[in-house]
């Protein structure tokens, strides 16, 4: 039992340590294309958030200051990418892969300009990283057998944006499904001329969606820069915004499902971790990447139908024009 | 906020563009201002670096090579109402289609091995484009989505096969053993540049290229039913055309002009099969198709714009203290952003102020 819980609570945790980042983007994806605006550019908006996050934290040394630096490059570039899509109607998709090369050149530029050390930001000390929090009594059921252990070290244990993470599940699906915002939001992305038959304004319904990703999409960059790691390297976020896009779609834009998705997708990632440079019998030195492009090729199988439907907002990508 | 209002075809096609490239340079050069360069004697080392000398211009026709190919391959696409963002991993695999006939078949005389080896690497970027194509066109997957994620695909794929597989016995960097000689284009030494740049006979292969494209989607009935595909599905269906046919075979075709990358950096260039060789060339070709209308000419003149910007932004990055390498980056996003998403920006303007002319 012991020994289960040596190989078992490391991987567990890694997972949800691993599908924060993932969960908090694929949200982000989830209001911004509810509202109808498709963003492939997760992925820059986090590395801007990762970069700004990692400077902030290293000259102020507190965390706090990082992680508003952190939503706040990422909110710019999201109205960047508002503008484009919803004001002038350009192409969503040309929009966010611009923001996403932006992000990369914009981050490296800075970072070598700034602090001149190859690309990357100094070390984070402890006060400028998000720690790990003990949660109370975890001394008192130290002795009580597997469930203290649990407590500890995978319930506990995690650092503060982790929960916050998981807390934005249940907040994401009450928001959406249950309140006059969500309902109208859904709305935009949906059936945008019946939002304006009913009098309301779709591009400020649309810029709210896209700012709420932007402000996630901070929160995971920061994550990645201030909790996972210690500092920021060159384009540190290594295609996790994808990957969120990918679990957003998996999830069927739904939060409990995304939840599950990033869940398995962190599994995927902690067991190629665990795995790397083992020998399995008979075929040799583990393939990493076979696990690695597993999320990708899933999101292909369920794009094609071949294990369910998946079915976008029906809007979503297509700009609004008020007038026929 | 009504319907965009008329401007003179040059204005579009011409005027636009520029101001939007000036506009992205200006927000470079700002930022050049900010981190404490000087945006004069950098733009000056972009522009010297690009077009200032023979090698100067050698390299840029070389890096406008690869995006003249990933532009075409990215227009071809558009063309057919497809929006291909897999250039990059289509690239990828057709250096895997160069390599492996380069490494295994290197006992047919030159001639025969270079045109093998670069239908090789077509077939493998056809074929790697295909399967969206005939995702989308069989099974109602959206190309934009499936191509994304075949880039991390051929990814994935590359760094296994290269890592594990391909690489040379006994090596310590990810690459395959050195192609043999006859297996590497000419140089265009012979215009003029020095031999150690590599800018080489793919160049000529991808203005016949652009011609090829132009006379097939232009001038054959079939690249006409491309074209009506792209343009209106409902009246491709109502004439009887095989629109699934013209997707699977557009995205084939735009596989084939991406797998053109392969052919100038592994034949041309590296003479070797390399992880990352693509470098992002396949996104670029978005920004030149775009930039370039999605006509093969209009490609031309914008791979050229965006291969001196690269070869430019490279000199100064050299040149001018206080300016990384990855400027370059920056400035290539920025274009895309001012040409693509944000292109119709200045129109209201110029449409005011050019109207009391046309009145």
């Amino acid at each position: 039992m012991t020994e289960a819980l040596d190989i078992l609570l490391p991987v567990l945790g890694a997972t949800l340590r691993l599908a924060t980042p993932l969960l908090l983007a694929a949200l982000a994806g989830l209001f911004s294309e509810r509202a109808g605006i498709v963003d492939v550019g997760l992925e820059g908006k986090m590395l801007v958030g990762a970069f700004a996050a990692a400077a902030t934290a290293a000259v102020t040394g507190d965390v706090l200051p990082g992680v508003l630096a952190a939503v706040a490059a990422s909110c710019l570039l999201g109205m960047v990418h508002a503008y484009g899509c919803i004001t002038l109607r350009g192409s969503q998709v040309v929009s966010g892969m611009a923001i996403n090369i932006i992000a990369s050149g914009l981050t490296a530029t800075l970072a070598l300009a700034w602090f001149g050390m190859g690309g990357q930001t100094p070390a984070l000390p402890a006060a400028a990283r998000f720690l790990p929090l003990d949660l109370p009594g975890a001394d008192a059921l130290a002795d009580v057998p597997v469930l203290g252990r649990i407590y500890a070290s995978l319930i506990g244990g995690q650092t503060m944006l982790v929960y916050l993470a998981l807390l934005l599940v249940p907040v994401s699906a009450f928001v959406l499904a249950r309140t006059r915002f969500g309902l109208r939001l859904r709305a935009a992305g949906e059936h945008p001329a019946a939002v304006d038959t009913a009098g309301v304004s779709v591009a400020r319904l649309r810029y709210a969606g896209v700012l709420i990703a932007s402000v996630l999409c901070g929160i995971a960059g920061a994550y990645v820069a201030t909790a996972q790691g210690a500092g920021f390297q060159r384009d540190m976020i290594a295609g996790r915004g994808y990957i969120a896009l990918a679990a957003m779609i998996l999830g069927g834009w739904r939060p409990g499902r995304i939840l599950l998705t990033c869940l398995l997708f962190g599994l995927l990632d902690a067991v190629a971790i665990r795995l790397q440079g083992a020998v399995l019998p008979g075929i040799g030195a583990f393939p990493v990447q076979a696990i690695q492009a597993l999320p990708y090729l899933l999101t292909v199988v369920l794009l094609a139908g071949f294990m369910g439907r998946a079915i976008p907002p029906r809007a979503s990508g297509q700009p609004y024009v008020k007038e026929r | 906020m009504s319907a965009p209002a008329a401007l003179p075809r040059w204005v579009d096609l011409v005027l636009l563009p520029a101001l939007n490239l000036a506009l992205a340079l200006a927000i470079t050069a700002l930022l050049v201002l900010l981190t404490g360069g000087e945006p004069g004697a950098a733009l000056r080392a972009l522009a010297v670096g690009s077009v200032g000398s023979t090698d100067a211009i050698g390299y840029t026709l070389y890096y406008a090579t690869n995006m003249a190919f990933t532009g075409l391959a990215v227009a071809v696409a558009f063309q057919a109402g497809l929006f291909n963002i897999g250039a990059e991993g289509q690239a990828y695999l057709g250096g895997l289609g160069v390599a492996l006939v380069a490494l295994n078949l290197e006992g047919l005389p030159p001639v025969l091995l270079l045109a093998m080896a670069i239908a090789g690497g077509a077939a493998f970027g056809a074929a790697w484009a295909a399967i969206p194509g005939w995702l989308q066109a069989r099974r109602g997957s959206h190309i934009v989505i499936t191509t994304i994620m075949f880039n991390f695909l051929a990814a994935s794929l590359m760094v296994y096969l290269i890592v594990n597989v391909l690489i040379a016995p006994g090596s310590m960097s990810p690459e395959t053993r050195r192609f043999a000689e006859a297996a590497s284009l000419p140089s265009l030494s012979v215009l003029g540049f020095a031999p150690s740049v590599p800018v080489n006979l793919a160049l000529i292969l991808a203005l016949v290229a652009a011609l090829g494209v132009w006379l097939l989607v232009w001038r054959t009935p079939w690249g006409y039913g491309l074209r009506v595909v792209g343009q209106s599905p409902d009246v491709a269906r109502y004439a009887g055309i095989d629109e699934g046919r013209v997707i699977i075979a557009a995205m084939a075709l735009s596989g084939a002009l991406a797998a053109g990358v392969a052919v100038n950096e592994l034949l041309g260039a590296q003479h070797k099969l390399l992880l990352g060789f693509t470098g992002g060339y396949g996104f670029t070709g978005i920004a030149v198709a775009l930039m370039g209308r999605n006509h093969p000419a209009g490609v031309l003149l914008a791979a050229l714009l965006f291969g001196a910007l690269t070869q430019g932004g490279a000199e100064m990055a050299f040149e001018v203290p206080d300016v990384p390498s990855e400027i370059v980056v920056l400035i290539q996003g920025l274009v895309i952003l001012f040409t693509g998403a944000l292109g119709t920006m200045l129109r209201p303007v110029l449409a005011r102020v050019l109207a009391p002319a046309r009145a």
